[in-house]
């Protein structure tokens, strides 16, 4: 068992997470919110990397992390070392990679809640931070869980962009999925195995985990 | 120059209204359809008119010909909605808590009590929103929107779906109020008794302005004929 990968993906995961409930709640609460006309186009670009094969998605942000650009030129003399090939990349790939995961459960949460509750809270005085805090947060518990949960299971699983961006070096950017590549490599079929297992316990449980609240909740309001 | 000014238009609709507030309670009197609701919100600041002028005590909420257009929760008024929009993962006493978190605990807490008890509430104050009653909910809307001590209280059908002992029960505990009252209704019984002055709203256009019962007399004859038939 590659334990360092193990650690690895796990800390990317969380990192990953937290990462996009910071900018998903941000963003969707303005989804659900604005009627501006470029709505749909922000929208449609968050989506977006659903439908892009991985590697293309890996490909244009390991160029972009690179040397030849300047955005790259900038971070690598900012940071001291350059984005690509580098944990830092493997957030900056995974937080894009998973953000429409992150935003599409929070927007339609947030889109579910009575128009009337937002108007007496600005009725009320509340501003717009409040509402997102007072109201829209506390009745949108579910679709922030299940937005983590898809994160976190969307984040270990993730394969094309890893490789693009981070390669395989054991400790900085070798992830569990790119563990069990190497594996089936050098033929080890029963170390993969094991190793796939793991990816499919880790996966499973969040998921467990996340019904299971849902089932609870139902119970608890019926 | 009237109080209130407003025209709007929607799709199938005209809004055409211009009053004075001159009296501390003033029903806004007319059919289903009339833009009764529509009129609540635009003075409340929940729409935005095509065109309009809105002013209070000398304070101007609303002046399109000026760019003027206070945002809803700093007009310094109260709305409780026919259905009333209790949040529903707060208790009564966090709903009416909801606009006055500025005041130390101590005098929330006592302005939490004031207001449920002025609709005898206080004992609901515990109790989770999705728990009350029509009726309950009704009263705990009412101390949420005077919580804040708005200037002016819109009330639309406040007292449609209750049976009549709460309902006799909430509007004599809102006549004994010191707050000045826009009051929206298509029942004649209930607002028949009522100390105030009547804007008579059909399709869109304010048909007349007085005396309630100087001005619905004629209405209120029709019904009685209508009944005897």
């Amino acid at each position: 068992m590659d334990l360092q990968a193990l650690w690895l993906t796990l800390r990317l995961a969380a990192t990953t997470t937290i990462l996009l409930l910071a900018i998903g709640i941000p963003l969707a609460y303005w989804l659900a919110s604005t009627r501006a006309r470029w709505r749909s186009i922000v929208e449609a670009i968050t989506t977006l990397p659903i439908l892009l094969p991985p590697t293309v998605l890996g490909f244009y942000l390991l160029v972009l992390l690179g040397p030849h650009t300047a955005f790259g030129r900038l971070t690598s003399r900012l940071l001291g070392h350059p984005l690509a090939f580098s944990f830092s990349g493997l957030v900056i790939g995974s937080v894009l990679y998973s953000l429409p995961f992150a935003v599409q459960p929070l927007t339609a949460g947030f889109r579910a809640i009575d128009a009337a509750l937002i108007e007496q809270g600005r009725l009320l005085g509340a501003g717009g931070f409040r509402i997102l805090t007072g109201i829209f947060l506390p009745l949108s518990v579910h679709s922030v869980v299940a937005a983590a949960a898809l994160c976190f299971t969307h984040t270990v699983g993730e394969f094309g962009v890893v490789l693009m961006i981070g390669g395989d070096i054991p400790g900085a950017t070798r992830t569990l999925s790119i563990a069990i590549y190497d594996q089936v490599q050098e033929f080890s079929y029963s170390a993969a195995n094991r190793t796939s297992l793991l990816l499919v316990s880790i996966s499973a449980l969040a998921l467990v985990l996340l019904y299971m609240r849902h089932t609870r909740d139902g119970t608890h309001h019926a | 120059m009237p109080d209130i000014s407003i025209r709007h238009r929607l799709s199938r609709f005209a809004l055409d209204a211009e009053f004075s507030l001159d009296n501390q309670w003033t029903v806004v009197f007319g059919p289903s359809g009339a833009g009764k609701t529509t009129l609540l919100r635009i003075i409340a600041g929940l729409e935005e008119p095509d065109s309009g002028r809105i002013q209070f005590g000398g304070r101007i909420l609303l002046d399109t010909a000026n760019s003027i257009s206070v945002p809803a929760g700093r007009r310094s008024i109260g709305y409780v909605t026919q259905q009333p929009a209790l949040f529903p993962h707060l208790t009564a006493r966090e709903n009416v808590a909801f606009s006055i978190r500025h005041l130390d605990r101590h005098r929330r807490a006592e302005r939490v009590a004031e207001m449920l008890g002025l609709f005898g509430a206080k004992a609901l104050a515990d109790r989770p929103a999705p728990h009350l009653s029509g009726g309950e909910r009704k009263r705990v809307a009412l101390a949420r929107a005077l919580a804040p001590a708005p200037e002016f209280l819109l009330l639309d059908e406040p007292l449609a779906g209750l049976d009549d002992a709460s309902a006799q029960d909430i509007l004599s505990r809102l006549l004994l109020l010191n707050v000045r009252m826009l009051y929206v209704s298509h029942d004649l019984a209930e607002i028949w008794r009522m100390p105030a002055g009547v804007v008579f709203l059909e399709s869109g256009r304010v048909t007349a302005i007085g005396p309630l019962r100087q001005v619905l007399a004629t209405h209120r004859e029709h019904l009685l004929h209508q009944l005897s038939l």
